[in-house]
């Protein structure tokens, strides 16, 4: 089994359309819905945790694109500057998933793409400036 | 002719009788030549504890002869003193900026000191809080020891001597004739763990702090940090040769809020913010990577410090001292959401390093995620690149003004 966060944009022409929970009907996925955001009549956010065979997730990728919806791998969004960070831990008090963590051997923070949701806090948490990226909730 | 105390310089033997009444066992100048003979034992004060636990403080004292330091963290009472060299015509300077930050220039002709807490002219501050603080004096100090190009500027009222009224140049660091940081206040001696009690996030300087105590913040190396490691501070005073931001730097004098009667714990270690120091270093002779200019969201600029101080092993207390680890130091947990601002000195209660660093703590019933806002892995480099420094003959610096402190005496056990 394999994990994977995306981000959907579903467009105003798609936005009342089911097409998620196919998701699980036809591809076997496990989704979990991590933030939701619905701009009526205009656009809809939803970020996803899938959880399937890489294969599933693929083919379930290429279905949600088929539908007309935007996605959008949140593992690429955040990047961290390693030349810039100093690992002193700031962002790991505001990390909502854990992407962002100590490890206690070396006091090092470990940056784990794959869990990273995108939502942008460590941007404001990073006192110099290490973070960058377009994130769900800013910019 | 009587020579006023103030006026004579210690010599090391006088010293060994003189400093704070300080049992010199093992002597600045023995130590010395241990290290101009590449002779000497230097270990970290990572490594101390298990030595002393194996060996015993008396052992440890014997074997080891000088314990490395390290911190790396937000220092905000830290600045740099810039001196640009006359211009053709001279301008007699009274306000210059640099990068459009403002030093201060209330003083000789092209000399001006940038502090690290300044913000940029015309920054939107907090007007929509929490503002970001882009970008400030710790900035500018980085990055003129990054060696980029920074814009200065100046402007003077004119004077028969001075006349020109406005100068302006792109510089780096090698264009300044001197370029000395002085930090006033450094390397505190332990520090508050934060924590928020009210019901909204904070924005601190101690970074984002959410509502009903969900997090704790806390800045200090612990078992690393400096003057921990010489809790009484006799070995360290006007003259100790330290690491400064990758230079070779010294502490100056105490520094700014130096409160040496706090509150100590029977190990003699300060259970609060306590000794401070203030240090001075080339510039020039700095490495980007031990300094950082710092934003935090809400409060405002910073610049991120890195400091090593080592600590001969003088007599047997100071090998229980550096041989003390992070369960043997507490701080104290303050509420950031009203206690602080306040100012009204309750505390909440008390977590040592080893809790704090174990990423989550049990407090008031409740556990509470911990995050530092210091940097380890830094502080550890830094005391192991002193320790390179001392093995290659980095000499130890015999200090001429003890810091002011109080006596060790029967109300601390030495366990």
């Amino acid at each position: 089994m394999k994990s994977k966060n995306v981000l959907l944009i579903f467009e105003r022409k798609i936005m009342y359309k089911p097409i998620i929970y196919r998701l699980a009907r036809d591809f076997d996925i496990i989704f979990n819905v991590l933030e939701a955001k619905i701009l009526p009549k205009l656009e809809g956010r939803l970020i996803l945790e899938l959880h399937g065979t890489e294969e599933s997730i693929q083919k379930s990728i290429d279905y949600l694109i088929g539908e007309g919806v935007q996605v959008q791998t949140l593992a690429d969004k955040i990047v961290r500057d390693d030349e810039r960070c100093v690992h002193c831990g700031a962002c790991t008090s505001v990390c909502r998933v854990d992407a962002l963590s100590i490890n206690r051997t070396t006091m090092e923070v470990d940056f784990d793409h794959e869990v990273c949701v995108a939502c942008g806090l460590c941007k404001i948490a990073c006192p110099v400036n290490a973070m960058s990226g377009a994130s769900i909730d800013l910019d | 002719m009587r020579i006023p105390a103030f006026m004579t310089v210690h010599t090391h033997q006088e010293r060994e009788h003189t400093m704070s009444g300080v049992e010199i066992k093992k002597s600045y100048e023995e130590i010395n030549k241990k290290i101009e003979e590449g002779k000497a034992v230097v270990v970290t004060a990572e490594e101390m504890p298990e030595i002393v636990a194996r060996e015993g403080a008396d052992g440890a004292f014997k074997k080891v002869d000088v314990v490395t330091t390290g911190t790396f963290g937000a220092m905000c009472s830290s600045g740099a003193f810039l001196n640009f060299g006359h211009t053709r015509p001279r301008i007699k300077a009274s306000k210059v900026w640099l990068n459009n930050v403002e030093a201060y220039a209330g003083i000789a002709a092209v000399d001006c000191y940038i502090g690290a807490t300044q913000v940029r002219e015309n920054d939107p501050l907090n007007m929509v809080h929490p503002g970001r603080f882009k970008y400030g004096g710790g900035h500018v100090i980085e990055d003129l020891i990054a060696r980029k190009r920074v814009k200065l500027k100046a402007v003077g009222y004119g004077t028969d001597c001075y006349p020109l009224k406005e100068y302006e140049a792109e510089i780096t660091i090698d264009d300044l004739r001197d370029a000395i940081l002085f930090n006033p206040r450094n390397a505190y001696q332990n520090y508050n763990c934060a924590v928020n009690l009210s019901g909204k996030t904070i924005y601190t300087y101690m970074g984002i702090l959410k509502p009903d105590m969900v997090n704790a913040a806390y800045s200090s190396a612990g078992q690393l940090s400096p003057l921990l490691n010489d809790p009484f501070y006799w070995s360290i005073g006007t003259g100790t040769r330290i690491f400064l931001c990758g230079a070779a730097g010294s502490v100056v004098y105490s520094g700014t809020q130096h409160a040496p009667g706090a509150k100590r714990g029977r190990n003699g270690i300060p259970r609060e913010g306590s000794g401070t120091i203030s240090v001075i270093g080339n510039m020039k002779e700095m490495d980007r990577r031990f300094i950082r200019g710092a934003s935090f969201t809400g409060y405002g600029c910073s610049l991120m410090v890195g400091i090593g101080i080592p600590i001969p092993v003088l007599n047997k207390d100071m090998a229980y001292f550096t041989g003390r680890s992070d369960k043997d130091i507490f701080c104290q947990v303050v509420d950031y959401g009203s206690d602080y601002p306040s100012n009204n000195g309750r505390t909440l209660g008390e977590v040592s390093y080893t809790e704090l660093k174990s990423g989550r703590i049990e407090f008031m019933g409740k556990t509470i995620e911990t995050a530092p806002l210091s940097s380890y892995p830094m502080a550890r480099m830094i005391a192991q690149t002193l320790k390179e420094w001392i093995m290659k003959g980095f000499t130890l610096g015999v200090p001429q003004t003890p810091l002011p402190t109080v006596p060790y005496g029967r109300q601390h056990e030495t366990g």
